[in-house]
């Protein structure tokens, strides 16, 4: 016995899935929407240049606008010291993955500690890196803020690389070896090669996703009111800015934040645009 | 590599037959084209210096067995085909010569391969000299991410040291032999993944031939292309022979009774019978062989 399912029905939830779905997707772009229009809001009005040249205030300081120049300074510091330690470390534990281990145990095991690598929450790296490096060395330092966020940046480069290199065909390897290639210059000149913008991008974004971590600074390179002076002593960073400013009672350091939230949100945003560009370049 | 020409017609005794005009040539049966060369006879085949002995040859993905006691001797300077159905092992087989295989973990190859004179099995087989000897063409073209010009100066760079104008000389002299000089030379600094299937696959050929190896391994190079693509690929097999070994893996057959001298018969992994490939077309040993020739299963 077989009879036709109602069509009208059939079509309603067609349409009802449909509309919910965009109404999800609608909801997201809103919530950005109302965050970067909210940023800019707050951040434009109070923003000056100064804020990209000079120290902040002191408090009680009426002389000068003050700005936030070291917290841009130390983030940058801060974050070269985190992408020349996280991505080689992540960029070669990649590599083990897709081109040597494979499906060795060692490989499934390294792949498995990078996964929980990758969803640890950032602030028990902050932690870690507070008992293993702040307490012996007896200071909050730039360098700690650095090794703190090479290792959240780590299982991020790692997971991308390992996933671009696997998207490069078998076919082109076995090209290079039966040329006579060694393993290291094959993966070196041709499937780097082909891997490239997704390299490029996926280290590029964990750049980014990293730049934009406050706990793990929390406990390392802490903040500071002066220029970075060593790698040894607490630094100013633009996300310490932001969260100590905002819960501060004086005007100055309020603005400070919002400047700093400005400043993150363009450089994120202007790192996700260049990926995006470089994305479609190789389509072309 | 001293040793006797011991395929199956040879011990039966058919070069003779053949020779004397006896069974009609292979082309009018295969390609009803005039044969623009003539196929090399048994008699000739067995004086011809073997540039490759099988003994005995095993292969394993995993616990899984796809060859089986493989025994075959390849001819120096001529063009042998590896004929069979999907999956009876071809390309498993010459995979061997280049040791391509070891890129997989789980595929173990047992038994004796001689290129010349050295079991290229054994532990002290260097893989970038042997790789250097044996090139390969693969199914489908692979050009690297490159320049026309980097592609085929890839293989020259790691094994030489040279000046530009040398290297510049070298690569054009490749992609002459290749037969693709005139349609890239006013764009060498293209990618080379810009060109059509045909030339691509000209170009895996220039880059394969630009470091001079002694053996070509061509696994269905002309399968991923089209029909006049293939007649240059061909065409070029004939000029190559001259100075290389060519082991070809086909699944046309009419391609290997046009351009092979020897064709060897795979089925589930064992090689079936391989001679002279006008004796396999025309008089085969094995029923087998024979059934499989004339269409009536693979």
């Amino acid at each position: 016995m077989m009879r036709p399912r109602s069509l009208p029905r059939r079509r309603f939830t067609n349409g009802l899935v449909n509309s919910i779905s965009a109404l999800a997707a609608l909801f997201g772009l809103f919530m950005l929407c109302w965050i970067v229009f909210t940023v800019l809001k707050n951040g434009i009005s109070s923003f000056s240049l100064s804020m990209l040249t000079e120290l902040p205030k002191a408090q009680g300081d009426k002389s000068g606008t003050g700005g936030v120049a070291n917290a841009i300074l130390g983030t940058g510091i801060i974050t070269l010291i985190a992408s020349m330690i996280g991505i080689p470390l992540g960029l070669m534990t990649g590599i083990y993955l897709s081109e040597f281990g494979k499906d060795h145990w060692l490989a499934s095991t390294v792949r498995f500690c990078n996964t929980i690598l990758l969803g640890i929450p950032s602030i028990i790296i902050g932690i870690m890196v507070f008992e293993t490096l702040v307490i012996p060395m007896r200071t909050f330092s730039g360098l700690a803020g650095g090794v703190a966020l090479s290792i959240l940046m780590l299982p991020v480069v790692a997971r991308t690389t390992e996933d671009m290199l696997t998207l490069v065909p078998n076919s082109l390897r076995e090209s290079s070896l039966a040329l006579g290639a060694s393993r290291w210059k094959t993966i070196r000149t041709v499937v780097f090669r082909a891997a490239k913008t997704g390299l490029i991008t996926g280290t590029l974004l964990a750049v980014a996703r990293v730049g934009g971590e406050t706990a793990p600074l929390m406990f390392t390179a802490f903040n500071s009111p002066d220029w970075p002076r060593s790698l040894l002593g607490a630094m100013a960073n633009l996300t310490m800015t932001v969260f100590q400013g905002y819960s501060s009672p004086f005007q100055f350091d309020q603005r400070a934040a919002w400047a700093a939230s400005l400043l993150i949100a363009i450089a994120i945003l202007a790192v996700n645009l260049s990926t995006r560009l470089l994305f479609r370049e190789r389509k072309r | 590599m001293v040793s006797t020409f011991s395929g199956a017609s040879s011990k039966t005794g058919e070069p003779e037959k053949t020779a004397a005009g006896g069974i009609p040539p292979a082309k009018s049966v295969f390609s009803g084209q005039p044969d623009s060369h003539s196929h090399v006879l048994a008699a000739d085949l067995a004086s011809v210096e073997k540039q490759i002995v099988v003994r005995k040859l095993n292969f394993f993905y995993g616990k899984h067995q796809a060859l089986y006691d493989n025994d075959i001797e390849i001819p120096a300077r001529r063009v042998t085909a590896i004929i069979g159905p999907s999956g009876c092992g071809k390309s498993t087989h010459i995979r061997v010569y280049n040791r391509i295989f070891e890129l997989y973990r789980d595929q173990k190859a047992v038994g004796e391969v001689w290129i010349d004179g050295v079991n290229i099995l054994g532990p002290s087989e260097d893989l970038i000299k042997l790789r250097k000897k044996v090139g390969m063409i693969f199914q489908k073209p692979t050009p690297f991410p490159m320049s026309i010009f980097e592609n085929v100066a890839f293989g020259l760079r790691l094994h030489y040291k040279m000046d530009r104008a040398e290297l510049s000389g070298r690569v054009e002299d490749a992609l002459k032999r290749a037969a693709l000089w005139e349609e890239v030379k006013d764009k060498l600094r293209h990618p080379g993944t810009g060109l059509s299937g045909g030339q691509q696959q000209r170009l895996c050929v220039a880059r394969a031939i630009a470091v001079e190896p002694e053996i070509l391994l061509m696994d269905e190079p002309t399968s991923a292309i089209d029909p006049i693509a293939t007649a240059k690929i061909e065409e070029l097999m004939e000029e190559l022979k001259k100075k290389y070994t060519i082991v070809i893996v086909t699944h046309n057959m009419q391609q290997a009774a046009r351009i092979s001298d020897m064709t060897a018969f795979f089925l589930q992994g064992r090689i079936v019978e391989w001679g002279p490939t006008r004796t396999m077309f025309t008089n085969p040993r094995e029923k087998k062989t024979e059934d499989y020739i004339t269409g009536r299963f693979g």
